[in-house]
């Protein structure tokens, strides 16, 4: 063997064993902070993501496809489990849509009953985001206190629907009466349990507890910044183009707020504000909720004050006929927009059922967000988009 | 006394401390972690207070099958575990919990624990690479890379110790500290290490040993939510028990030496020296399990730091202030 070939040989042998091919890591549908079943597959270079590709799917449930072999009334039991965090906030458009083709409108005390309970599921789900969110930053402990707190929600809502998670309380042109509660007066009726406003009340206040412990225990700690600030940042511009909405798009500087736009259930009567921050990094996007849930317990508040008294539920035909037209009928779930496009084409179901999720359009920043982040930020930046995957697969 | 018979009855002793030490810090950390989450916590095994629950998951880690993932290098993975093991039980050899209370008085005690306690590291590389899992390989080079990162400003900061002590017998350094300092109307005052100068040490001596422990704020090479259990994540069974106990035995000794170096060991002020070998064992638990709930109480309460900043603190930070510590305790020494 010549020198030249000898050469060769061993610069060969240096280039193949410098060669670092980029590792695939399969995040997910098992894993402990996808939330769910949500996969990823990561190119990693080290710990640097070079690419990622989000396959959802795994939790498919059909829901537009049953929509259309089921009545309105039995299809309010399937939207309650899209974003099972958030039950009621789901039926909301939905039986706000079925109601405009419709042509009723619900008595101004159920709309209020509907607003105050939107406004409870709106705290729940952002404290639940509360707790899950240190968790995967590995903070364990604000978990059990911010979950304590949920518990009065989660009761709060158990006494007046009957369900923890899955209320099933909308009715159209109504929500569901409650026999036995008593005469009909501003403290004492047929829909809400006796004592609920008083409760709802002490609830607030422990809210707005927890909300200060949270400061305390979560905001200000050194630990937290430093994972979360300039970490994941979405400018304005990206989050429109990506069709993201709710306390994801408002981090991002972006005050669009639904309860202000669209005009729907007494939110117009109502002073509270539309929170927004200008950074679009991961901090913003938990601060950004930790407000809602003080501007959400401010609304309850206001909305017990206003709440009149009256009937429950207006006047439609015992078999729930909607004649024929479409709809798209959109609210702000806790999560951002939450939309139903229904095409009726007379009868008693949808022809067709179309559900704008809103997990779904604020995942599919992912791939662009997680190009070249580090692993831990990740997680960081999954958990601050605050997604079920419910709502994506639905 | 035969060598041997010594030898065995020292070892003995010694894995009985050790590990009944791990098993309590256990039961601590279950019972303290859930109060400090408003939970209750073990409650119903051993009848009162659950204060059988280490006993009952061990027994229930033993019964699991031992299972090791079809493509491992199965002689690395399941010798792994025992190097972790090792390196922890080896430190304690060298503790004294009373002047004549120590298995071995080595003149070098405090290389010998470095030493030893840096082979740690080789285990947890070990079962990180022969798990064939790649999570496990991310979580045994995050470890790798911390755990080097770590051992730096930790043998600096006992190099302050050693210096200001003169002495690297861990019952020398123990003796140093009950030197008298100054004398306040007739009354010789001693002070332990922290209270004489080593506050800074002592700070980067339990940063680095939180690090080194692998605990959370610095728990990355475990990091559930982003590596499932990193290098952990294929061990079962009576493995995952060795890791298990190794983990809090290696606390109780990190704590053991802390107590050591900075707060007097055995000995506290004003204690007549012929009552040190009776009370000296006593004493040095409580010191050692006020540094173990210092440990268990950061765990509960930050959340874990990112692998870049830890380097970043580690480098940037630490290491200078403890080479700076070594200087002022080098110039104090000479002034003084």
């Amino acid at each position: 063997m010549t020198s030249k070939e000898l050469m060769h040989r061993s610069e060969v042998a240096v280039s193949v064993e410098l060669e670092t091919p980029d590792m695939t890591l399969n995040i997910g549908p098992q894993h402990p902070s996808t939330h769910g079943v949500l996969r990823l597959i990561a190119k990693v270079d080290g710990e640097r993501i070079t690419e990622v590709e989000p396959v959802i799917g795994y939790m498919h449930r059909g829901y537009e496809k049953l929509s259309e072999v089921r009545t309105y009334l039995q299809i309010t039991a399937l939207v309650n489990r899209i974003d099972w965090v958030s039950g009621f906030a789901n039926e909301v458009p939905f039986i706000l849509g079925v109601e405009k083709l419709m042509g009723v409108e619900a008595p101004e005390r159920a709309q209020w009953i509907r607003l105050i309970l939107s406004e409870l599921f709106r705290i729940s789900s952002h404290l639940v985001f509360m707790s899950s969110y240190p968790l995967e930053l590995g903070a364990t402990t604000p978990l059990m206190y911010v979950l304590r707190e949920r518990e009065h929600i989660l009761e709060l809502i158990e006494g007046v629907t009957g369900g923890r998670f899955h209320p099933n309380f909308n009715r159209v042109g109504g929500i569901k009466p409650n026999y036995g509660g008593g005469k009909q007066t501003k403290t004492q009726s047929m829909d809400l349990p006796a004592g609920f406003f008083k409760a709802t009340l002490k609830a607030m206040d422990s809210i707005d507890q927890i909300c200060d412990d949270i400061d305390t225990l979560v905001t200000g700690n050194e630990l937290i910044r430093a994972r979360t600030v300039d970490v994941g940042v979405i400018p304005a511009d990206k989050a429109i183009e990506y069709g993201m909405s709710g306390p994801n798009l408002r981090a991002s500087g972006v005050a669009y707020d639904l309860r202000k736009v669209e005009n729907y259930l007494p939110y117009d009567q109502l002073d509270f504000d539309v929170i927004s921050r200008p950074g679009g990094d991961c901090y913003d996007r938990y601060i950004v909720r930790l407000l809602e849930i003080r501007e959400s317990a401010k609304i309850v508040r206001q909305a017990i004050d206003m709440i009149p008294v009256g009937p429950l539920q207006a006047k439609v035909p015992r078999v729930l006929k909607v004649p024929s037209g479409q709809v798209y009928s959109r609210a702000e779930n806790p999560k951002g927009e939450f939309g139903y496009y229904i095409v009726s084409e007379g009868g008693k179901m949808p022809y067709r059922l179309k559900i704008r999720s809103t997990s779904f359009s604020n995942l599919t920043i992912l791939p662009w967000i997680l190009k070249g982040q580090l692993i831990p930020d990740l997680v960081a930046i999954m958990g601050s988009l605050d997604f079920v995957l419910g709502d994506v697969d639905r | 006394m035969s060598f041997l018979l010594e030898l065995g009855i020292k070892v003995i002793l010694m894995l009985a401390v050790v590990l009944t030490a791990a098993l309590v810090t256990i039961y601590a950390e279950l019972k303290a972690g859930s109060h400090m989450q408003t939970r209750i916590g073990p409650y119903y095994a051993g009848g009162k207070w659950g204060w059988a629950q280490p006993l009952a998951d061990g027994a229930k880690f033993i019964q699991k099958e031992d299972l090791a993932p079809a493509k491992a290098d199965r002689t690395v993975f399941g010798f792994a575990p025992y190097v972790v093991m090792m390196s922890t039980l080896a430190v304690f050899a060298v503790i004294p919990m009373g002047p004549d209370i120590v298995a071995t008085n080595l003149d070098l005690g405090v290389y010998f624990i470095l030493a030893i306690s840096s082979l740690s590291v080789l285990g947890v590389l070990m079962a990180g690479w022969s798990s064939a899992n790649k999570y496990s390989l991310i979580g045994g080079l995050r470890a790798a890379a911390q755990l080097i990162a770590y051992e730096l400003p930790l043998v600096l900061a006992v190099v302050a110790v050693v210096v200001q002590a003169g002495t690297m017998s861990m019952n020398g350094i123990v003796e140093a500290q009950q030197a008298t300092l100054f004398t306040i109307g007739g009354v010789e005052v001693a002070l332990p290490y922290i209270l004489s100068g080593q506050i800074i040490g002592f700070t980067i001596f339990m940063i680095a040993a939180v690090a080194e422990l692998s605990r959370i704020p610095f728990d990355m090479p475990i990091a559930e939510s982003e590596l499932t259990m990193g290098y952990l994540t294929e061990y079962s069974g009576i493995r995952f028990t060795m890791f298990f106990l190794g983990e809090y035995a290696s606390l109780v000794a990190l704590s053991a030496i802390a107590t050591t170096l900075y707060l007097g060991g055995y000995a506290v002020p004003f204690l007549p020296e012929s009552m040190e070998n009776f009370a000296g064992p006593g004493i040095f638990l409580i010191k050692v399990s006020f540094l173990v709930f210092l440990i268990i109480w950061i765990r509960w309460t930050w959340p874990r730091l990112r692998e870049d900043q830890l380097q970043s603190m580690a480098w940037r930070w630490l290491i200078p202030l403890a080479l700076f510590n070594i200087a002022l305790i080098s110039v104090f020494k000479v002034v003084l």
